[in-house]
């Protein structure tokens, strides 16, 4: 199997047994976007916060003893070392039960999993950040990355879309990403009579964008599969080499270490090959309907 | 894949017994097979057998040899399974049933964590686990192929299931060569039998009665030489060696069906859309039976099994198979939502990705998937069609 990296083992929080979570309380629930919440979580065990680590893109189990696990990328600053954010989406039974907790409240976590964005890769380069929705959260440990070191970077643009302007995800965060040196810019689907910035497709941004040198040029994205679709698509006519494109991508995850077989996409276990993929690692899988 | 990549499987971390050149061969003449349970039984170990059950030969627990199923054989045919007596009284005179040894190395049904409610909030632990100390008797050679395959998955993909290593490292295997095939067979395709060659601490071939009606006995591991010691047998004389050797070919000259494996990654692989998909997904039930028979299939499900206060939890680990439609749920949607996206996600692994995830084939020929299939799909078959229009 072709990865860009193999993350083996990196984590505190997995034990031999590969199902046993640790203990994590909720320390705060702050309302993003309509249905989606950032859960920060700090580990009950205070040795485990001290050896916990992850990269950006990686993702935690998340449990609920007598509702379930789900799989939720990290989206915190890969500098935190007591609390770490989680931006979920109510979706189904165990993120609706997540929903109903509070502050103080303790849950099962395991991890991190999964290979990272290629970080070091983006480095020295002109860096594109493509996100929709709440595809945001598994790039923001991408972008705080880059403010904390925004000198090896070369030019870095963020552009997201979402449906309605009440969709772009830590919409408080942009002036300062901004004054940081992002060039951020958003579109929205469908625009409230209020709305003064893009209507349209968070492609179209790409296309508008005139890269100096698109050879030296690193695009991430993540978000709805057909989003991503158009934007592997124009990252190309750009002149962006295919193996400059990382995306994120989604499967029903349920072991994450590759031992229960659910997220298999053609040769790969989403899980622990992937969530982040290089283009054309997957391309020809991608437009496979059903595999 | 060739059988030189075979024998390299899951050698690492399983201290089993590999490939150690069989030596002499002794005879255990089939009075004494009896003293050989008996060994491993004084020895702690709870020997898995074949035995008859609901007319079909399984793998359970026995004490004797008179358990065995002396006399019989099974007619396999796609979609059939049949018990006949057979004209001797051989104790190991059939191919392989249902059931596989990766139900004891791989329960069915396991509990891989425990959660309980404390006033500190959420305690998260280990089950205790009870490892049993499995002696297996009656392990054909596509079965030793099996275990090292799921070695493959299960100890060295980066993770370790604890479950299956635990198991795994204490049981003891003592092969049977078979000395007959199905119709289903196909090992030879998969180079993985039916010559028992490594992988096992005895292996046995049985002898007819007219070839002086026993056993010659290869010796696989230093744990096998202990045992074989123990019984205090001698050394097969030339003619027992050649009647085994015989038996064995007899096996190999049966075999009548062929998997054509040449480049079979990259024909199944780049046939995706091909139109036999859609043609088996009329025949395919999706029942899971070909997953559940298989003795490498490794999906499995957690489920949350709770008390009624919902203050204890444990997690039930279950065979899953990917032929159930919410198998690829996710996000109020289903990924393979139709027959056909779901025996093509079945056999592409099988014969194809699983080339890419751990670097062998996930088949070894054992048939159990076209005899148990209910409409009698013969994968053989499939991927020949695939082949014959290959696009």
């Amino acid at each position: 199997m072709t990865t860009n990296c193999n993350v083996k083992h990196p984590n505190a929080a997995v034990a031999e047994n590969p199902w046993l979570c640790q203990t994590v309380r909720i320390d705060s629930i702050e309302a993003e976007i309509p249905e989606v919440s950032t859960y920060e979580l700090s580990f009950v065990d205070r040795s485990i916060a001290a050896r916990y680590r992850f990269l950006p893109g990686q993702f935690n189990m998340l449990y609920l003893p007598g509702v379930g696990e789900i799989a939720i990328s990290i989206s915190a600053d890969p500098q935190s070392r007591e609390k770490w954010a989680h931006t979920i989406r109510v979706a189904g039974n165990v993120t609706q039960s997540l929903s109903r907790l509070q502050p103080g409240a303790t849950i099962g976590l395991r991890g991190p999993y999964g290979n990272p964005w290629p970080v070091a890769e983006c480095q020295v380069n002109d860096v594109i950040l493509v996100a929709g929705g709440i595809g945001l959260a598994p790039l923001r440990p991408v972008i705080y990355e880059i403010l904390a070191n925004r000198a090896r970077y070369g030019r870095v643009n963020l552009l997201l879309g979402a449906r309605t302007a009440e969709g772009l995800l830590y919409s408080d965060q942009y002036d300062a990403w901004k004054s940081c040196g992002i060039e951020l810019q958003t579109t929205v689907d469908r625009a409230a009579p209020e709305w003064k910035g893009n209507v349209g497709v968070v492609t179209r941004l790409l296309e508008s964008l005139s890269l100096p040198c698109p050879e030296r040029t690193v695009v991430l994205t993540c978000g709805p599969e057909v989003m991503m679709h158009f934007t592997v698509k124009s990252a190309m006519q750009l002149g962006i080499s295919e193996q400059h494109i990382w995306l994120s991508s989604e499967r029903n995850m349920q072991c994450a270490v590759g031992l229960c077989g659910h997220c298999q996409f053609g040769p790969t276990f989403v899980c622990k090959d992937g969530p982040v993929f290089r283009h054309d690692h997957i391309a020809p899988y991608l437009k496979v309907e059903g595999i | 894949m060739g059988a030189s990549e075979m024998s390299s499987i899951g050698s690492s971390v399983v201290d089993s017994p590999e490939t150690a050149a069989p030596s002499a061969e002794s005879f255990l003449p089939r009075q004494q097979l009896q003293q050989l349970f008996d060994i491993l039984i004084a020895q702690g170990y709870q020997v898995i057998g074949p035995t008859i059950s609901q007319g079909a030969i399984i793998y359970d627990e026995i004490h004797s040899v008179s358990q065995l199923p002396q006399g019989w054989t099974d007619l396999q045919e796609p979609g059939k399974y049949r018990l006949e007596r057979r004209t001797d009284e051989a104790l190991f005179g059939y191919v392989v049933g249902p059931h596989s040894w990766k139900r004891y190395l791989f329960p069915p049904l396991t509990t891989v964590a425990i959660a309980d409610r404390t006033d500190a909030g959420w305690q998260l632990t280990d089950p205790v686990q009870t490892v049993p100390k499995y002696a297996f008797i009656g392990v054909r050679a596509c079965e030793l192929a099996a275990m090292k395959i799921q070695d493959k998955v299960f100890l060295d993909g980066g993770y370790i299931d604890p479950i299956y290593r635990a198991r795994r490292e204490q049981a003891l295997i003592v092969a049977v060569n078979c000395t007959m095939a199905a119709t289903t067979c196909f090992c030879t395709s998969m180079q993985t039998g039916p010559r028992c060659r490594a992988g096992f601490d005895l292996a046995l071939t049985e002898l007819s009665v007219t070839d002086n009606a026993g056993f010659t006995i290869e010796v696989g591991s230093e744990r096998g030489a202990l045992i074989l010691q123990e019984l205090r047998i001698g050394v097969a004389s030339d003619s027992e060696r050649q009647a085994a050797e015989r038996a064995r070919k007899q096996a190999e000259s049966q075999i009548t069906k062929h998997l054509d494996t040449t480049d079979i990654r990259n024909v199944l692989l780049s046939n995706l859309e091909h139109p036999r998909w859609a043609e088996v997904a009329t025949r395919c039930l999706s029942c899971t039976n070909c997953t559940m028979v298989c003795p490498t299939c490794f999906c499995t499900s957690v489920n949350e099994v709770a008390d009624l206060q919902g203050d204890h939890v444990e997690r039930e680990r279950k065979w899953e198979s990917c032929f159930n439609l919410d198998f690829s749920y996710m996000n109020g949607g289903v990924i393979r939502n139709d027959i056909r996206s779901r025996y093509r996600q079945w056999l592409t692994h099988k014969l194809a990705s699983w080339i890419d995830q751990f670097g062998s084939s996930g088949c070894v020929g054992c048939g159990r998937c076209i005899t148990w299939c209910p409409v009698g799909i013969d994968l053989t078959e499939e991927v020949a069609a695939i082949r014959e229009v290959a696009t």
